[in-house]
């Protein structure tokens, strides 16, 4: 639906206009994006918004139908639910996977040949596909015929996707078991960028290693923490594709984030009127999160850090 | 975080593409629809999945040798990938000449919307259509007296299988009553065995537990209510009490414990009862063949037991009624041409179920075709027992119920999958789920 187009809604007109300001007559350069981006994501969001004052069902007629699919949405005891689930999931993932991406970012900007290696084992998580990657782990995590009973391991055989905290667990490991590596690559090119001679000074001043992590390598990465973020918090907003298969929203309603939530509506219980509500939802509060990280970031992102260096 | 890397870069890719894709976009105005049909032929969707796919294709290639009328173009799809499909192919006008569907409330959807024919003239005017199937098959395929639907392949009742081989080493007999299957809990479990294996991530299978509870509690009319979505058709005592006796088993350890993490579309529920760690199974008769295929000599030996469901005693439901598929149905699309519906229909007459592919349901795929008169063919082919256990049950059940999520609006459906997994979770009471259900019936 329209709210895969969030991340780059957010970010697509700003970037329009800087250009204009310097790049004078090579402004139509951006008519085919623009014209793209119109097609495929501004006619889409106003169709989604026009859609969800209907109660279409998907293959009957448009009626028009006023709030009633906003006022059935809005009081569903499922909204807060999702809306929680959704952040859990954002806050979550994004507490287990900063400090490791970070961590493994930092140990693969290294120029040694054996962490070269490593950070090629370390990137093929994310080739795969997500579907594939949640039926895997499906399959590892039956109770009965996965990998606890095949390792003979007795505390991997819980029921991993049958209790509501441990299948919320799952499904935040599963995710960023995925995308920690894109992370890291992330972090990889931010720490490469630091200029040497500023870890040459702090040595110079006899700052150890973890003094150094502290005080030049997570200082200098801020903007990239940054965009490392806001991808990680709004990227989450849309997680569809590995929880559906992973649990289906299961058990009951516990991983049944914003998104699937749509989708359940959408497509399994034909209500595209409160499906499409619950879009708007999402598309708001994902450029609220993203214009919210942009001011964390302060004004102007562009300005140097590299004051002294 | 991959949606937003992904369209960032199709953003990018897309810009540069755009010339390119307004030169092709033009080129490809004059196709037709889905399916890839030539020009003039009738298009056919059906499920994927060994061995009935293969039948399914069998049925229309040999359809298509002799057809005078015209040619079916087939494609298959995964059994839930294709639910999802073919409503958004409808409700785009780009649905398939013929439209397979379980019957139910799909079938009234679709023709409330005004998307599939009305066959009953067809029908009638072609008695030896519906007099050579199953009579209650047909049921389903009605809206309002109406067949918008026609039934065809194989009946599908959902039966109680059973591993001979656990019930010997505990010294139990299977259970024909609910108390029986009560007792047998503790006993299985003494013996470190799980009484009963249950898929319970799918939803479907515990909707099984749930839909013969409430048959052989408050009988065949508090089925219905509940199929025809009656208002407070889940208020009533009988099927509250159904709903507390089944929370009363999920208490009592009568699953396999992690039940809620077993998935049925990788047969694990199927692997518990062969591998000798669950005594019971409760699934559909079409699981028959796939246990015989993975289980090695488990059926060859003679330890896989099946029969009906148990009665409960003081319940007002008899103990041969049964539930599960009648039948599976073809609707033909009203946004197909004159000539795809002459097409469509002659296949639904003479190529659908022809003596032929009924042969090969029950050789190949272990299934009873709802053709009448094949009792000798079922007791003749390799599963001849089973077969005729099935055939009974389909020919002498006093009552048939459609599976709840086929019956109800998908609306309603999703809502009770919903409410049945929190109900066997044991997070919710059945008080509160009769009301969520009561709240969603009749959308």
């Amino acid at each position: 639906m329209g709210t895969v187009a969030v991340g780059p809604a957010a970010t697509g007109p700003n970037r329009v206009s800087s250009k204009r300001g310097n790049a004078g007559p090579l402004w139509w350069l951006v008519l085919p994006a623009l014209a793209f981006f119109t097609i495929f994501g501004i006619v889409p969001l106003v169709g989604v918004f026009a859609l969800s004052f209907t109660d279409w069902d998907g293959i009957g007629d448009l009626r028009f139908a006023g709030l009633d699919s906003w006022t059935a949405v809005l009081r569903d005891p499922e909204l807060p639910n999702a809306l929680l689930v959704t952040f859990l999931i954002m806050a979550l993932s994004w507490l287990f996977q900063t400090p490791i991406s970070l961590l493994i970012g930092v140990f693969i900007a290294g120029h040694q040949r054996y962490r070269a290696f490593l950070a090629v084992l370390y990137f093929v998580p994310l080739l795969l596909s997500s579907a594939a990657i949640a039926i895997v782990y499906k399959a590892l995590l039956d109770p009965n015929f996965g990998i606890g009973a095949g390792l003979g391991l007795g505390f991997l055989n819980q029921d991993w996707l049958g209790q509501r905290w441990l299948a919320l667990g799952v499904v935040i490991f599963v995710v960023s078991w995925q995308f920690v590596p894109f992370h890291s690559l992330i972090y990889q090119g931010g720490v490469r960028q630091i200029p040497t001679s500023m870890y040459e000074a702090a040595q110079l001043d006899g700052a150890g290693r973890i003094k150094q992590f502290f005080h030049i390598t997570v200082p200098q990465l801020k903007y990239t923490i940054i965009t490392s973020s806001t991808l990680m918090v709004v990227g989450s907003l849309t997680f569809f594709d590995l929880i559906f298969v992973l649990t289906q929203g299961g058990p009951g309603n516990a991983t049944r984030a914003l998104a699937l939530d749509m989708y359940l509506r959408g497509f399994r219980a034909s209500l595209m009127g409160q499906a499409s509500a619950i879009a708007v939802i999402l598309v708001l509060v994902g450029l609220a999160l993203a214009l919210l990280l942009q001011r964390l970031g302060g004004k102007d992102a562009n300005t140097s850090q590299l004051e002294g260096a | 975080m991959d949606q937003n890397r992904t369209s960032r870069r199709s953003f990018l890719t897309l810009a540069m593409a755009t010339p390119l894709a307004a030169a092709t976009l033009t080129a490809c105005g004059g196709s037709s629809g889905p399916g890839q049909a030539a020009e003039g032929d009738a298009t056919i969707w059906f499920l994927t999945g060994a061995p009935k796919e293969e039948v399914r294709q069998q049925s229309v290639d040999s359809f298509n040798e002799t057809s005078e009328s015209g040619d079916l173009a087939a494609t298959a799809y995964q059994n839930d990938a294709y639910k999802t499909k073919i409503r958004t192919a409808i409700g785009a006008g780009q649905a398939p000449t013929l439209i397979f569907s379980w019957g139910g409330g799909s079938v009234r959807n679709w023709a409330e919307a005004g998307q599939i024919e009305d066959l009953t003239s067809w029908v009638e005017e072609n008695p030896e259509v519906r007099d050579r199937l199953f009579d209650a098959a047909w049921i389903p395929g009605l809206v309002d007296e109406k067949i918008y639907a026609v039934p065809h392949e194989t009946v599908q009742p959902v039966v109680l299988y059973t591993n001979n081989k656990l019930f010997e080493q505990v010294g139990a007999q299977p259970p024909t009553t609910w108390d029986e299957l009560m007792a047998l809990v503790p006993v299985f479990n003494d013996a470190g065995i799980a009484p009963i294996s249950l898929a319970g991530q799918s939803r479907w299978t515990t909707m099984m537990w749930l839909e013969f509870l409430v048959q052989r509690v408050g009988g065949t009319d508090a089925y219905l209510a509940i199929n025809n979505s009656q208002p407070d058709a889940w208020s009533n005592p009988d099927v509250l009490q159904a709903l507390t006796m089944a929370q009363d088993l999920v208490r009592a350890g009568g699953f396999v414990e992690g039940f809620n993490s077993v998935v049925a579309d990788q047969n694990a529920d199927q692997a518990l009862l062969y591998t000798d760690r669950a005594a019971m199974l409760l699934q559909g008769s079409w699981c028959y063949g796939s246990i015989k295929a993975d289980g090695g000599e488990f059926v060859s030996s003679g330890n896989l037991g099946f029969q009906s469901f148990p009665v409960v005693t003081g319940g007002k439901g008899d103990g041969m009624s049964t539930v599960g598929n009648p039948a599976q149905y073809y609707s033909i699309s009203s946004s197909a041409t004159d000539e795809q519906k002459e097409i469509a229909r002659a296949y639904l007459a003479d190529g659908v179920l022809t003596e032929e592919i009924a042969e090969a349901f029950i050789q190949e795929a272990g299934e009873v075709p709802i053709l009448k008169g094949v009792e000798d063919q079922l007791a003749e082919a390799p599963d001849g027992e089973f077969l005729t256990f099935v055939y009974d049950i389909a020919s002498n059940a006093p009552f048939f119920g459609q599976s709840w999520d086929q019956a109800i609006s998908p609306t309603a459906a999703e809502e009770l999958l919903t409410n049945i997994a929190q109900l066997f979770q044991l997070s919710i009471e059945p008080q509160q789920f009769a009301d969520n259900m009561n709240a969603v019936a009749g959308q």
